[in-house]
């Protein structure tokens, strides 16, 4: 066998991981993955080991449920064929190998950095002279917006090449918000340190970056978490879906000047996310997710306020999205905007929203459940026109869906175990994966550890690391001043895609 | 048109009427209170994520502490987090809570500067510059100004370009990355000019604190006129904080 078939959220012993020669290596992945539609790279990364590089490749199959995982030793300075001439869906993990580990490949077709990582081999590269694409036309000019934006948002540079008003080229340039977090995951030993990291990955899917965190965890010290914990995460996944869903609405209604959309959804969210203050005492959900246990049961009561919450919002969600969605100056600034290709969304292997919005159905809780996800019959939202349009769409549709989800959860509150045992402690020589569908889409956590059970490795990838691809595909050909709505309608993560 | 009449009359009374005394509602973790009970101080101090709690007496550092709660559910008889939302101030050592102290913290009138008084009572214009913050603080910055919070009655606006501002809110550890275009960000800002941290990772650094990718060099080279805790902020910790930095020097 070229490879190891695991489930999600699966520990196996590192030496199980079959190691094939770079060859072989690339060309069975290569194959599983060109062959297979239902295939796709969840995660592709490299760690130093007897000073070779390791490369893991995890590949997972969305009609057997399992995650293929194969590997091979390569050698710094070394030129390598790439995966990326075949599939550009390995452009960025290409790119960051190359840039944390100085592995060449001599048919990429441009292996710039991906973040200006502190512990990158090459430190005369800075951010501030990142080799942008550039163009030398009398008639074509150039626009660059960022890091800084004018909102409150998270810092990345936007460089455009535009003919009059029309986009040609948009090249996104991340790297700003790099804080080191997969490095702190091995110097930081103690596990409330390490939860405080995964809650601090991205603010915005502070549940599905810690879910992925303790699934990983727990996984790693043999701790089955009890139908109590189970149910808080799913819930608390659905309920995160909604609040952001409905930011993410009011922040398009602002980018289309539509003052009642933007305040009313700007509103509603408001109620959610004091829901979870009421739940565990912050807004934003930190403190919620622990790894083998929970400091916040959900009791009859929160689930009686929860049933008033969704009782006050469905009226007045329904209302606007029925306005917003009927009204022909919306609709002309959503309809055809940011349009993606169903065979871009395949060659840059997007996912989450990002994916379903146009013909992709690639969605964890359906193809790799975790938690009580097995138990709900999902049917994930898939649209077909990759528009700015669907990608609004999407989001009212999956918050009814979500409310759906957990008011049938609520209906059969698990008991919570008083009785719970102590972690035990990380298995020895031990590769883990933990799989989640955030709001976002495919959240992947790989874990390594060492003889003594100390975390060796630890690789964070959010959804974001590919999506940020398909908005620069997008905006193409759209009028600059499209950007704003374009941009909102996907809401991908800096702090996410940068560490 | 009637359609938006109608989900317009539907929201009813949306904004907070009184920013300054309203509850918070649920189990919010604000200003904590620290009892003199006799505990196993060393695993007390162990349990801190961030290294917030120093010992003999018990203090905990607001500008480090991540609200987690861990401590007061470990040790419910030492330390108990009250729902005092107004935890922000200009004095970095009125954020180290000591052991029996129960008493607002409150910014240090005479550490307002006397222009902050003069030319911002009425209105400040704020420009945001994310450094490495995860999102959260930047979210709840954006809820300030939403019709609930609704800072904009208090003439407190955030805007696009620094130059049009009165002072920067910086979020995040600050990374390496970001040093420069902050420091940038700065310099375009007008004087006079205030800033303010906003979070425990722009105070502290908090769980980034010794991460080789962070360049906090700006905050040695610059005086910080208001310090906001929490993980993220609250809208209304930052609200009241910014209010009593433009309203309170007294003489």
């Amino acid at each position: 066998m070229d490879y190891i078939s695991i489930k999600n959220n699966a520990s196996i012993p590192l030496s199980s991981i079959p190691v094939l020669e770079y060859d072989t290596f690339l060309a069975s992945n290569l194959y599983d993955l060109m062959n297979e539609t239902q295939n796709h790279c969840v995660n592709y990364y490299g760690y130093p080991e007897n000073g070779k590089i390791r490369l893991i490749c995890c590949i997972a199959s969305d009609d057997t449920h399992v995650i293929n995982v194969s590997s091979t030793y390569v050698v710094p300075g070394i030129s390598y064929p790439s995966f990326t001439a075949h599939l550009l869906a390995f452009e960025k993990f290409e790119r960051e190998i190359h840039e944390n580990f100085d592995i060449s490949y001599s048919d990429h077709p441009w292996l710039k950095p991906v973040r200006y990582s502190y512990n990158r081999i090459d430190n005369t590269k800075t951010i501030a002279n990142y080799p942008f694409y550039g163009i030398s036309s009398e008639e074509l000019h150039e626009v660059g917006v960022g890091p800084i934006h004018a909102g409150i948002i998270e810092p990345g540079h936007f460089r455009f090449i535009c003919n009059g008003e029309q986009i040609l080229h948009l090249e996104i340039q991340l790297g700003y918000q790099h804080r080191g977090i997969e490095q702190l995951f091995l110097k930081k030993k103690n596990l409330l340190q390490r939860t405080t990291l995964a809650e601090s990955i991205t603010g915005d899917t502070v549940v599905g970056h810690t879910t992925a965190f303790v699934n990983l965890w727990e996984s790693l010290c043999g701790f089955q978490p009890d139908r109590d914990l189970q149910f808080s995460r799913t819930l608390a996944l659905e309920l995160e879906r909604v609040a952001i869903h409905t930011g993410d609405l009011s922040g398009i209604c602002t980018d289309i000047a539509y003052q009642l959309g933007s305040s009313v959804f700007g509103r509603l969210r408001t109620p959610i996310i004091n829901y979870f203050q009421q739940w565990c005492g912050n807004r934003l959900s930190k403190s919620l997710i622990r790894a083998g246990k929970t400091n916040f049961p959900f009791t009859q009561d929160l689930a009686r306020t929860l049933t008033k919450v969704f009782e006050a919002y469905e009226p007045d969600f329904n209302e606007m999205c029925k306005e917003l969605f009927r009204m022909p100056s919306a609709l002309s600034r959503f309809e055809k905007t940011g349009v993606v290709s169903e065979a871009d969304v395949r060659k840059i292997g997007t996912v989450g929203l990002s994916a379903r919005m146009n013909g992709v159905c690639r969605d964890i809780r359906l193809t790799h459940p975790h938690d009580l996800y097995s138990e709900i019959p999902h049917q994930p939202i898939v649209k077909h026109h990759g528009d700015v349009y669907s990608r609004a769409q999407m989001r009212r549709q999956e918050i009814g869906q979500s409310i759906g989800y957990i008011r049938n959860l609520m209906e059969n509150l698990p008991a919570v175990n008083t009785n719970r045992p102590a972690l035990a402690s990380p298995k020895t020589n031990t590769f883990a994966i933990s799989l989640v569908e955030g709001w976002r889409g495919e959240i992947c956590h790989c874990a390594i550890t060492d003889e003594k059970g100390e975390l060796m490795h630890y690789k964070i990838k959010d959804p974001s690391f590919h999506n940020w691809l398909a908005l620069a595909i997008a905006v193409r050909n759209n009028e600059i001043s499209d950007f704003p709505i374009s941009n909102k309608s996907f809401d991908l993560s800096y702090s996410g895609h940068d560490l | 048109m009637l359609n938006n009449l109608k989900i317009l009359y539907h929201q009813g009374k949306q904004y907070i009427p009184d920013v300054t005394k309203v509850n918070v509602p649920g189990i919010f973790r604000g200003r904590p209170i620290i009892t003199k009970a006799q505990v196993d101080e060393e695993k007390l101090i162990n349990i801190c994520p961030t290294g917030a709690i120093t010992a003999s007496p018990i203090f905990i550092d607001l500008g480090c502490c991540t609200f987690c709660g861990e401590c007061a559910i470990a040790f419910p008889d030492k330390i108990r987090f009250t729902t005092d939302y107004k935890i922000a101030t200009n004095d970095r050592n009125a954020l180290i809570v000591q052991q029996g102290q129960d008493f607002p913290i409150e910014l240090n009138p005479k550490l307002i500067r006397k222009e902050i008084h003069e030319m911002f009572n009425g209105s400040l214009k704020l420009r945001q510059v994310s450094a490495g913050g995860d999102n959260s603080c930047e979210l709840e910055l954006n809820a300030c100004s939403n019709v609930n919070f609704d800072m904009g009655r208090f003439g407190i606006e955030f805007v696009a370009s620094p130059r049009h501002a009165d002072g920067i809110v910086i979020t995040g550890p600050i990374t390496e990355n970001m040093a420069e275009p902050l420091q940038i960000c700065y310099d375009a800002t007008p004087d006079p000019k205030i800033i303010i941290l906003a979070g425990v990772d722009a105070i502290s650094g908090g769980i980034f604190a010794d991460s080789p990718a962070l360049n906090r060099t700006f905050l040695k080279r610059n005086k910080i006129d208001l310090y906001v805790p929490g993980n993220p902020i609250h809208p209304l910790t930052f609200i009241n904080g910014v209010l009593s930095l433009i309203r309170e020097r007294k003489g």
